[in-house]
């Protein structure tokens, strides 16, 4: 039997990844990290701003996302997200724009505890990635 | 009669007329291409969308306190009515069609004696309905920079939309635009976002039993407000492959048209010349024989 599963990332404008041989995938989801192997349980969960992590035996894959929504069922794992970037493809000055965007947005006045704690999630990763 | 001169003037001008309408079915029809391809790559991501909603509300243990955006305010008094148009004209009836639509929508409220509130996507509605609702619209939206539609426009849209409904400043909101069907067929479309109606089409789907991450009920009140962004942005993308579906055959009824004119022209400009020549000659020979 073989030990993998399927997985298609999906934004508003296109199919973004579509892979059928995955060993694991590694997901920031809202409450912690998840890993997700084959068979496991169906379950429904939102991502914060973090890294998405493709283990297949062709190579690893590593994106970042903003936000999202996973899926997990019969062995096909779907993640609808609105912003997607392949860290290979991951420019430094891409980053930097988006950590200042962040920051701007984290010192408004207006925005709630949720929102505050995702945006500091959000340039906290971004950082890392420098 | 027209002279040969202004007749030939008209031909040429109608000539001229024919190839700029040429050449804009033209760069419709190039257009169109790619729009039919964004609005088919955009759709796994709301249908997705939709599923996920559909299981969660299916699996909502508490239907009372369902988040607002999901089961209503409670009320039906005011609405709002967002009407998605295009930033151009010269498209055929797109525009007039989803106007159309709109205004029987809005009449029907006032029968009800219902309040209603309007929110135009796109400049040419705007110009079309503040003539006779212009104190009903309280934003105009344009995103005539933007080449393609794209979701970031629609994330504007939808967080306005939000905000609105969060100042309960209306109950009901319905978008308006174009279905595309075909390059000749675009469907006016009315479509209630908020409450959300979860239609369940297929009755034979099993019920899964899913485990959430946090309880279905944050996750639900986090994706509802993602869905609208979706469902704009679906709308969008429909709007902008029925707008060059519509000119494109609103262009080449135009050029089919202008050919016809300037066939009636050249026939009517060859007829007056030969008539001028006719009349030369009999004034030659009654000239000669009167010698």
């Amino acid at each position: 039997m073989s030990e993998q599963f399927k997985i298609e990332i999906v934004n508003p404008e296109k199919s973004f990844l579509f892979k059928e041989d995955v060993l694991e995938a590694v997901l920031p989801a809202f409450e912690g990290e998840i890993g997700i192997l084959k068979d496991h349980i169906p379950i429904i969960s939102f991502l914060k701003p973090g890294i998405i992590h493709v283990k297949t035996k062709s190579g690893d894959d590593k994106f970042y996302v903003d936000d999202g929504i996973i899926e997990f069922k019969d062995n096909n794992l779907s993640i609808l997200t609105s912003t997607i970037f392949n860290l290979k493809e991951f420019e430094r000055r891409k980053i930097d724009e988006l950590i200042k965007s962040a920051e701007e947005d984290a010192n408004k006045q207006e925005i709630n505890d949720q929102s505050k704690f995702l945006i500091n999630q959000k340039i906290e990763v971004l950082k890392s990635l420098n | 009669m027209a002279s040969l001169d202004d007749l030939k003037k008209r031909i040429t001008s109608v000539k001229s007329t024919q190839k700029i309408t040429k050449a804009m079915k033209m760069v419709a029809a190039a257009k169109l291409k790619r729009a039919q391809d964004n609005a088919e790559k955009g759709r796994p991501y709301s249908e997705k969308m939709n599923n996920i909603i559909l299981n969660l509300s299916e699996g909502l243990s508490d239907k009372e306190n369902a988040p607002k955006l999901l089961s209503g305010t409670g009320k039906e008094l005011t609405h709002l009515c967002v009407v998605m148009t295009s930033d151009r004209g010269l498209c055929g009836g797109f525009n007039s069609n989803i106007i159309k639509k709109a205004k029987n929508y809005f009449e029907m409220l006032l029968h009800g004696g219902k309040e209603f509130k309007i929110i135009t996507v796109g400049s040419k509605g705007n110009d079309q309905l503040k003539r006779y609702y212009g104190d009903k619209i309280i934003e105009n939206v344009s995103f005539k920079e933007s080449k393609n539609p794209n979701y970031f426009d629609a994330e504007k849209v939808g967080k306005l939309i939000i905000q609105k409904f969060e100042k309960e400043e209306f109950d009901v909101c319905t978008i308006f635009y174009n279905q595309f069907k075909n390059v000749i067929t675009q469907i006016p479309q009315a479509q209630q976002i908020i409450p959300l109606n979860a239609v369940n089409d297929d009755k034979s789907r099993e019920e899964d039993n899913y485990e959430f991450e946090p309880d279905e009920d944050e996750i639900l009140s986090n994706l509802l407000p993602k869905n609208i962004s979706t469902q704009i942005f679906k709308a969008m993308l429909e709007n902008s492959a029925s707008e060059q579906g519509a000119r494109m055959s609103a262009m080449d009824n135009a050029t089919r048209n202008a050919g016809e004119m300037v066939d009636k022209l050249t026939i009517e400009y060859n007829r007056s010349r030969q008539a001028a020549i006719t009349k030369e000659l009999i004034e030659i020979i009654s000239g000669a024989e009167s010698l």
